[in-house]
């Protein structure tokens, strides 16, 4: 079905893509080891975080959390701040962004067109520091409505009923599902979902590994989890650096003409060593990855050109 | 027979105790002793990682980029040629 009332509608039910130019070649009497890109930048503002969006403001109607006209507060480093930014103009609500000041232009532009407000974060720190602000911020104005994405379990349903249901309809074999680590909402809800309907589906996290200036918090005890992560829900976690990121983003647009945002190569990354490691072990694999932007709003970093330097995203915050 | 050399990564915020040195190599078998030799070498140091003999909750140890909790902690073993890098648990995005 493609036809629906409203933007919001639209949600979910993204393609999933087959691979095969990019899934490694095995031996003639080894089983296929293949790789699957969900294109979650095919959801109404581009990226996965609608799904988070539209969830957290439903369950806030749903709670009464949310009166009409409310002002809503949420920190983030782009994607989730842009999906709320889209609904709340939509729903008639008012939207502050906290947002660290180290992120990509384009999305300062993409939040504001929306008309949503923006208070920038310290970038030493990254995003715990926008989480810190925002939580400040949240006490000391008790009539806005903190819906809170790293906390809010409306983030976790969101894939839990949507992104995970999808992938296991589309896709039953499905033995490796990769996504990056940021809420940990996606692992969480998809994994959740997927480890039930079959227990021996491993769940990879990929999360990005940013240069010094996010790692520079005040003091260790200034680290962040999010209340949403559970480990036990995880087989494996890697840390994808910048350069690995970006050179996979780019073998994914010249191989498979997919262009997605950078945080997508450190997930290809990760889904590509799981994809080796079944190759090396003769194990077939159907290995899911998440695409969860397009590359539109990282054009300004110049990564994508052919003299792109990742070295660029150094002190930004580049998922 | 000669311990395996091991680069490690140090943090920022945990470089006053490397005398500001980015990576410092040690020999170890297992990540226990990495952190063990760390601790000799760098005093101070090791009781930044771990609390109660566990790793600290806001410190993330990888091994070749995988992170440690999922391949065994501190009991992850470790080979010549690999490289540890250690950091601070930060919020992401996507």
């Amino acid at each position: 079905m493609t036809k629906y009332e409203s933007l919001e509608d639209s949600l979910g039910h993204t393609p999933l893509i087959g691979l095969a130019k990019l899934s490694p070649k095995v031996g003639n009497d080894n089983p296929p080891v293949r790789l699957w890109a969900k294109l979650e930048d095919r959801n109404p503002t581009g990226s996965i975080k609608d799904r988070t969006a539209i969830a957290m403001i439903n369950d806030g109607e749903k709670t009464g959390k949310l009166k009409p006209g409310a002002t809503i507060l949420e920190p983030t480093s782009g994607n989730t701040g842009i999906s709320l930014a889209m609904v709340a103009k939509v729903r008639g609500y008012k939207l502050i962004c906290v947002m660290p000041e180290n992120t990509s232009v384009e999305r300062t532009q993409i939040l504001e067109m929306w008309g949503a407000k923006i208070i920038y974060s310290p970038a030493a720190g990254g995003s715990n520091e926008a989480v810190r602000v925002a939580k400040e911020l949240a006490e000391k104005n008790p009539d806005w409505v903190f819906l809170y994405q790293y906390g809010n379990p409306a983030n976790t349903m969101a894939h839990y009923t949507g992104t995970g249901p999808e992938i296991f309809e589309d896709l039953p074999t499905i033995t490796h599902f990769v996504a990056g680590l940021g809420t940990t909402g996606t692992l969480m809800g998809a994994g959740r979902y997927l480890r039930e309907k079959n227990p021996e589906i491993s769940i990879i996290a990929a999360e990005p590994r940013y240069g010094e200036v996010v790692y520079g918090l005040r003091n260790l005890d200034a680290g962040f989890i999010p209340e949403l992560y559970d480990a036990s829900l995880i087989t494996r976690r890697f840390s994808v650096g910048a350069e690995d990121s970006v050179r996979r983003v780019k073998q994914l647009l010249e191989i498979e003409g997919i262009f997605a945002g950078i945080s997508t190569g450190a997930i290809l990354h990760a889904a590509l060593a799981i994809a080796k490691e079944c190759v090396d072990a003769g194990t077939g694999a159907d290995i899911v990855f998440i695409v969860c932007d397009a590359g539109w709003k990282y054009l300004s970093t110049g990564v994508y050109g052919n003299d792109g330097d990742p070295e660029v995203l150094d002190d930004q915050l580049w998922a | 027979m000669s311990l395996p050399k091991i680069e490690v990564r140090i943090p920022t915020i945990l470089r006053p105790y490397t005398n500001n040195q980015k990576i410092v190599s040690v020999e170890a078998l297992t990540l226990a002793d990495l952190v063990s030799e760390l601790e000799k070498n760098y005093s101070g140091l090791g009781e930044r990682l771990l609390e109660n003999g566990e790793l600290r909750r806001f410190i993330n140890i990888y091994i070749n980029d995988e992170d440690v909790r999922f391949i065994g902690s501190l009991t992850a073993t470790l080979q010549a040629g690999d490289s540890v890098t250690i950091l601070p648990a930060v919020a992401g995005g996507c």
